[in-house]
């Protein structure tokens, strides 16, 4: 029998804490506990790293290091996009996202609709999950007060064109954010080049422990602050900055630049591997997203005729993490709203499993992945009424 | 992750009677591809006796929904027909240790398989849903089914409805009527209760009872968890009671003696007793 390992394949998920960055933290947590704000040697010290951690934040994004603002993750980074930019401009009463967002996004926004009587457009995708430019620009108008579209989509890893968007936005004069939480780190971001206004970010998915996110903000956008108390972050986020964390962050992002490469060619080739491998054995499956235009890192598979759940269930047991758009996982009874925008029949939307690879998966564990995972579906198929040899 | 039992896990990962049954003079298939979960339920009935020789089942769903099968092969096997229709889905869920909240309607996709294959075997029809009686339309579940399941299980939210039917799980067109439903369901429960109010007890009466739900129902209840409790004194309506062991330490006595204690007492004796924690 082959002997089991740990694999973990759930990195759109959350990350393990890269070494590098680790090391980093560390000595914020012991001798370098001071206040940046103070005006002694013990918050200086401390200050310098902050300063140096919000350009490598900044650098990463090719933008000043004063439009970095830090915050706990990123749905207070979409919160704080979202809620400030409309706080600070009441006129406009049109807010326009896509069904595809993430909750921290699209909740953000369908409670606007409800509760303070914006009117709100969510805009469809095709069958792999992109959305219509076309559809975009007729919906854009003057009353339009903001604009979210993620970078790229957690669960199928889809790609969206934020520079089109942007520049459709910016034609129309609307206000746009891009949740880049799962695209930051993995593909390269220049908004020197694509001019969107916020851009939120989540440290825990570029190998950060949790806790900690940023958010860009063009400079001259108008948006009021999330926290209001202290002078910190210019105004836009009072409260003592979480400094370790903040550290680790700049550390992270370092790092995610000098992998950029390695990104798009280690991951995207095992990730290629490891879809062809389960393709080749297992018959009746289908890639759920678009694959020309995906993160390299994240394959969205659908098995027919069997449920996600099990499935997860019986790959913890070989040690393989992984995730589903199955109902069953998620405490809901509808499959994930993702795969239900683009139209996946019901065949095998419950029995989509998604791997995300980071760049710390090693060919050994995709080869361990392609080895268990093909008597895992013949099982649960051999169990399941609607499969038929 | 789910807090399933090690039994559920069991059944999940070595399903007992797994597969199609060649020689089945019975078979029900429940739920469908949209639902999220299905299973056929194959049976062998020995036509002399009634008796079920044999079970099997395929199941497409999660874990819970395999384990459940596999429960039910194993509770109905040697039972006669008659006897398997009286098995309920509680029963599935306890033979498993018990199943999450949210999972039940697993256990009742169960039950309805083995109606619908026994159905099958005496060559009655499962009555077919009509477009205009279906009340969940993601989950095509009827008003009736709502119904049944809300007076069986007396369940008395929505949330709990959908655990047990689905229904209201998917779109949440429907959950304005099962809340009308719940509302003339349990409506007509608590007038019920008002036709049948008791008579008035005597003073002794209502002490012996108090007494016997306390002995018989509460403190074996309360001794699960590692408590106990006694009772000290029963002045008309008043009931004086102590807690003890685990119980006297906890932080939730006050809702222990609240919502177990004294919900028990109202329901057993008497509506207006009221629990004091004796000094």
């Amino acid at each position: 029998m082959q002997e089991k390992m740990q694999v973990y394949l759930d990195n759109n998920a959350t990350c393990m804490v890269s070494p590098g960055v680790k090391d980093a933290m560390m000595p914020f947590f012991g001798e370098l506990y001071g206040n940046p704000s103070s005006m002694h040697n013990f918050g200086g010290q401390v200050a310098k790293h902050l300063v140096i951690a919000r350009e490598k934040v900044a650098a990463m994004f090719n933008v000043d290091p004063d439009e970095i603002v830090f915050t706990s993750c990123g749905s207070e980074s979409n919160n704080h996009a979202i809620r400030g930019v409309l706080e600070s401009n009441k006129e406009k009463r049109h807010i326009v996202t896509t069904k595809v967002e993430h909750p921290a996004v699209l909740n953000v926004y369908r409670f606007l609709a409800k509760n303070k009587g914006y009117k709100i457009t969510e805009l469809g995708v095709n069958k792999q999950g992109d959305l219509n430019l076309d559809e975009l620009k007729t919906v854009l108008s003057p009353d339009t007060a903001l604009l979210s579209v993620m970078a790229a989509n957690n669960e199928t890893g889809n790609i969206f064109p934020v520079k089109e968007i942007a520049e459709i936005a910016k034609e129309k004069n609307v206000v746009f954010h891009t949740d880049a939480v799962q695209a930051a780190g993995k593909i390269p971001l220049d908004l020197k080049k694509i001019p969107v206004d916020l851009l939120s970010l989540s440290g825990h998915k570029l190998h950060t422990p949790k806790g900690i996110g940023a958010l860009y903000i063009r400079r001259g956008t108008a948006i009021t602050p999330f926290i209001i108390g202290g002078h910190q972050e210019n105004g836009r986020r009072g409260g003592t900055e979480n400094v370790p964390y903040i550290i680790g962050l700049g550390k992270a992002c370092e790092e995610a630049v000098a992998h950029m490469n390695e990104e798009a060619g280690h991951v995207s080739k095992l990730r290629d591997k490891l879809e062809a491998g389960l393709r080749s054995v297992i018959t009746h499956t289908y890639i759920n997203g678009n694959p020309l235009s995906r993160l390299p890192n994240t394959t969205n598979i659908g098995f027919e005729f069997i449920e996600g759940e099990a499935i997860l269930l019986h790959l913890s047991k070989a040690g393989i993490a992984a995730s589903s758009g199955s109902a069953c996982t998620s405490g809901s009874l509808e499959p994930s709203h993702v795969l239900m925008a683009m139209g996946v029949p019901f065949t095998y939307a419950h029995g989509s499993v998604r791997f995300s690879l980071s760049r710390f998966t090693t060919e050994a564990e995709i080869d361990y992945t392609i080895k268990i995972v093909p008597d895992v579906i013949k099982n649960l198929r051999e169990l399941s009424p609607f499969y038929e040899e | 992750m789910w807090d399933y039992t090690k039994s559920v896990i069991d059944h999940f990962e070595h399903p007992r009677n797994a597969g199609k049954l060649k020689d089945a003079n019975a078979v029900g298939q429940v739920g469908s591809l949209a639902c999220g979960d299905a299973l056929k339920l194959f049976l062998k009935v020995d036509p002399e006796t009634e008796k079920i020789e044999k079970a099997k089942f395929l199941t497409f769903g999660c874990a819970s929904a395999i384990a459940s099968a596999s429960a039910l092969t194993e509770l109905v096997v040697g039972k006669t027909l008659d006897e398997a229709l009286a098995v309920t889905n509680e029963e599935i869920a306890a033979f498993l240790g018990g199943l999450p909240k949210q999972k039940m309607h697993c256990s009742v996709m169960g039950k309805e398989a083995l109606e619908a294959a026994i159905a099958n075997y005496r060559g009655q029809s499962v009555e077919e849903h009509k477009e205009q009686e279906v009340l969940c339309k993601c989950f095509w579940v009827d008003e009736e089914k709502v119904r049944e399941n809300i007076r069986k299980h007396g369940l008395k939210t929505v949330e709990e409805v959908t655990a047990y039917t689905k229904a209201g799980g998917g779109c949440g067109n429907c959950i304005g009527d099962i809340k009308r439903i719940l509302a003339e369901e349990n409506g007509s429960i608590v007038e019920q209760q008002v036709e049948q109010k008791k008579p008035k007890m005597t003073n002794i009466a209502r002490m012996k009872l108090v007494s016997k739900v306390i002995d018989e129902e509460i403190a074996p209840m309360l001794r699960k968890d590692g408590g106990d409790i006694e009772l000290v004194d029963v002045d008309n309506t008043d009931v004086y009671v102590k807690l003890r062991g685990a119980c006297a330490r906890c932080a939730n006595a006050k809702a222990t003696l609240k919502h177990i204690v004294e919900a028990k007492l109202r329901e057993s004796v008497d509506e207006d007793i009221k629990i004091i924690e004796a000094e």
